[in-house]
């Protein structure tokens, strides 16, 4: 799932776009130092290969309902996490420009969770160890399956994180990570059978095509000393972010209190929004808005009618001078 | 002393997967020829033109442009020799634009930007596509895509040129434009195509190429005129050369 | 398949529109990335219950579909397409935060229904402005902005490269996926079984294809460099783009141009 721009603070969309900056400055340089230059137009390709293929659908068994690929899974496989980064951050990228698929600030936010999670997290950690050098069918398939769904899962995971810190939405952190994981478990599931499905597949009609594709598996010693660089590093961000996270003092706890009945109580005082909330009431950067009276909000809606009535009235006549010719 | 002449000796090819691509290929081709590689699907014809400039490495025998043999050694000058459009443009043009596309090879020989510019716009007008200079590949039509690929080509100022299937998937009137294009060219080219009768107006000579072996190599009219080589091979006279089917006229 | 065949007609009608020469299209892309992204940062800056000091900043994208003559309709139906994420977790902002905030006579509104509106304005003004800035700049000139602002080189052909074989591939997964279509009946044939063939065959094509891209590339003196050709400049209208609107969003930043029409408003009226 995208993040998106409108539910984003600007600190934590800075935060994440620092650490995915990272994250491209670092991939690139062992991409250029890889000196494999058959890489750059495959690496280029594979980017189209998945937009591609995230628009052919296949249907779901016994639900009359269809998915279709995500893809990142499939590229850390056959390029290596490097590369698979570049490959998603840059179809990403696309998709945030053409699309609007979250949008930019958004983008650093997708990046770390539908790249770097994948990439540097759940196939180092999860996929290399489950499927050891040599997987068969079966063993490709477990873990395969088990990557997606702890990648999908971490990467809903943030998306709450990343909202939650926001304090944009009103959602509490207990119930929209409630709605959010259990959605994605399905995701997550799908993702890797049909991963593991096209693996399968293209090893089959060329066997030798798997051993040759996916650099040297040695390198899995770096990864593991880049794991816990990642992590420190997300957590970091994550804590300053929560620092600069809401312009409105104490957010979390405010919209707890809210929740009528209570129905899920989100463990008030413990847990990572609690902590987020108090560091957000010890630096507000804004007054409490709410504290506005009712005359200067209807001067306030009144104001911003006239205003977009204004704007739309200038694009009209700027129109003019350059329109179709 | 030329860099125009084309001279395989003794060349086979053998795949990984043990397929015989070719099998002690020889010819020479001299200075301002236009010669046609022809063949049924699979028989050698895209492996010979990877020889030409050095993608594939022989597995036995030789190949020689110009005065140079192509080794690893060589390669830039062979390449920059040997210009080769391909099959599918899409292959071809994978820069931004038309103008970045044609300007790749003079940049990456090193020329200072200007020159590569004079060089571009050269190449562009040669081949009547100047206006399409700063398009998207994308954006061009079929034929388009083909003269611009071989723009391309055209401004690493090669001194032959070699062509896979220039006429494929062209429309009629591109396809004529397109001929007309290629019969002002001076260069040494080396053309493969199934489009017998564009080889019938832009050849003097064909090589006919069947199951990795060179089966007959001379003037195209003789070659055409020989059906029992033709049929052998899995070809057959260019349509233009058999009976009309309306008048029941003789061909040439 | 439709869905493909929507989607390439609208990319294709997005980037035409930054073939155009107008005033805006030639000028420099990191001008206009840098006033996009400083745009965005202001628009979301606000406080959640914010929503008269966003509506003076549609002023943004307005006068760049204006001055770009962008057409407004492909670019409403991409952002609509997208709202429903933002929309869906904002939904929940009136349940849970009932408490009254404002009174416009006998209609109370509380702060969930505010801070959901918010939400919508802030997509249709961030989503907007990401679409109207590739439309009027092309995605070649961000990639090569995104260049001289030091993004690595490996990265920025990665991009190009991407958008130059997005067309193609999508083409060729369009023209695979229709020939299954059509042959298949009902779910038969849509199953994960055909669609696996169906991609791990597209993932060979795409394979071999990289083969030949490469061959091309070196056919043509490619080293390992890859050039990246700079045409535009920064120079005084650049400037005067780039601080003009960063000075017009600080300032709608700072004070509430809304709150200060609408109070004039007021004043007449009374």
């Amino acid at each position: 799932m995208h993040m998106a721009d409108a539910l984003l603070s600007p600190a934590v969309g800075a935060g994440m776009w620092a650490v995915s900056a990272g994250a491209i400055a670092w991939c690139s340089r062992k991409v250029r130092d890889g000196q494999d230059e058959r890489q750059v137009p495959l690496m280029g390709v594979m980017g189209a290969f998945v937009f591609a293929a995230q628009m052919i659908n296949f249907a779901i068994p016994g639900t009359g309902s269809s998915g279709h690929i995500g893809g990142g899974l499939l590229l850390a496989l056959l390029l290596g996490p490097h590369a698979a980064f570049l490959v998603i951050a840059s179809v990403l990228v696309v998709q945030a420009l053409f699309f609007a698929d979250g949008g930019l600030l958004a983008l650093g936010c997708n990046m770390f969770n539908m790249g770097i999670i994948p990439a540097f997290l759940a196939y180092p950690l999860i996929y290399r160890p489950l499927a050891g050098r040599q997987p068969t069918r079966a063993r490709l398939s477990i873990a395969a399956t088990a990557t997606a769904v702890v990648a999908a899962q971490l990467g809903a995971l943030g998306v709450v994180l990343q909202t939650t810190a926001s304090g944009i939405s009103e959602l509490p952190f207990a119930a929209f990570a409630g709605v959010m994981l259990p959605i994605h478990l399905p995701i997550g599931v799908a993702e890797g059978v049909f991963t593991a499905a096209v693996v399968s597949f293209i090893s089959k009609a060329n066997p030798g095509f798997t051993a040759t594709i996916n650099p040297a598996p040695a390198s899995s010693i770096r990864h593991s000393r880049l794991v816990p660089v990642v992590l420190v590093s997300a957590l970091i961000i994550a804590g300053l972010c929560s620092r600069y996270a809401s312009a409105l003092p104490d957010g979390l706890d405010w919209s707890i209190r809210h929740i009528a009945g209570a129905a899920e109580p989100a463990a008030p005082g413990s847990g990572p929004h609690a902590f987020f909330a108090k560091l957000q009431e010890k630096i507000a950067p804004m007054p409490d808005y709410s504290a506005a009276g009712a005359s200067s909000s209807v001067a306030g809606i009144v104001g911003a009618i006239a205003t977009m009535l204004a704007v739309v009235l200038c694009g009209a006549i700027l129109r003019r001078p350059w329109g179709k010719r | 002393m030329s860099h125009h002449i084309v001279e395989v000796k003794g060349l086979s090819h053998v795949y990984p997967d043990g397929t015989h691509a070719l099998r002690d290929v020889s010819f020479r081709i001299t200075h301002g020829e236009s010669v046609a590689l022809i063949g049924a699907n699979g028989a050698g014809k895209s492996t010979l033109l990877l020889h030409l400039n050095g993608y594939l490495v022989p597995t036995q025998g030789e190949v020689r442009v110009g005065d140079l043999p192509v080794t690893r050694t060589t390669l830039n000058e062979i390449r920059r020799s040997v210009g080769m459009v391909f099959q599918n443009p899409d292959d071809q043009l994978f820069m931004p634009t038309v103008f970045d596309d044609v300007a790749f090879g003079p940049l990456n020989l090193g020329l200072p930007p200007e020159e590569a510019e004079r060089r571009v716009a050269q190449a562009l007008e040669q081949v009547d596509a100047l206006p399409l200079r700063g398009k998207p590949p994308y954006r061009l039509s079929a034929g388009e895509k083909k003269r611009v690929a071989i723009a391309a080509v055209l401004a690493m100022s090669p001194d032959i040129l070699v062509m896979d299937e220039p006429t494929d998937g062209l429309d009629p009137f591109a396809r004529r434009t397109l001929i007309g294009l290629l019969k002002e060219f001076r260069h040494t080219r080396i053309i493969t195509s199934h489009d017998l009768d564009m080889v019938l107006e832009l050849c003097q000579r064909a090589i006919v190429l069947h199951e990795g072996r060179v089966m007959a190599d001379g003037p195209v009219l003789d070659i055409f005129r020989d059906e029992a080589l033709l049929a052998a091979c899995r070809l057959e006279p260019p349509l233009s050369m058999q009976g009309c089917p309306v008048c029941g006229g003789q061909g040439r | 398949m439709a869905g493909i065949d929507a989607v390439i007609t609208d990319l294709h009608a997005l980037e035409g529109l930054a073939l155009e020469d107008s005033p805006l299209q030639r000028l420099d892309p990191r001008a206009k990335l840098l006033t996009t992204l400083l745009y965005i940062v202001c628009v979301v800056s606000f406080g959640r219950y914010e929503l008269s000091a966003l509506a003076p900043f549609a002023i943004f994208p307005v006068a760049m579909i204006a001055g770009g003559s962008l057409s407004l309709l492909p670019l409403l139906r991409r952002i609509v397409l997208l709202l429903p994420f933002p929309l869906m977790v904002g939904i929940f902002n009136p349940l849970i935060d009932r408490e009254i905030m404002v009174q416009l006579g006998p209609l109370a509104i509380s702060g969930g229904w505010i801070s959901l509106a918010s939400i919508f304005l802030r997509s249709l003004l961030t989503l907007g402005a990401a679409l109207v800035l590739v439309s009027v700049t092309g995605f070649p000139a961000i990639c090569a902005a995104l260049e001289r602002f030091r993004v690595p080189r490996v990265f920025v052909v990665q991009l190009l490269f991407l958008h130059r074989y997005l067309y193609v591939l999508a083409e060729e997964g369009g023209r695979m996926a229709r020939a299954r279509e059509f042959r298949s009946f009902g779910n038969r044939g849509m199953g994960i079984r055909p669609t696996t063939a169906l991609l791990g065959t597209l993932l060979f094509r795409t394979w071999d294809r990289a083969g030949r891209i490469h061959h091309a590339m070196l056919c043509r003196g490619f080293r390992g460099e890859f050039p990246v050709r700079r045409t535009f400049r920064f120079g005084l209208r650049e400037l005067l783009f780039t601080a003009g609107w960063s000075v017009l969003f600080l300032m709608l930043r700072m004070g509430n141009l809304s709150r200060i029409v609408g109070g004039l408003i007021m004043e007449v009226v009374r």
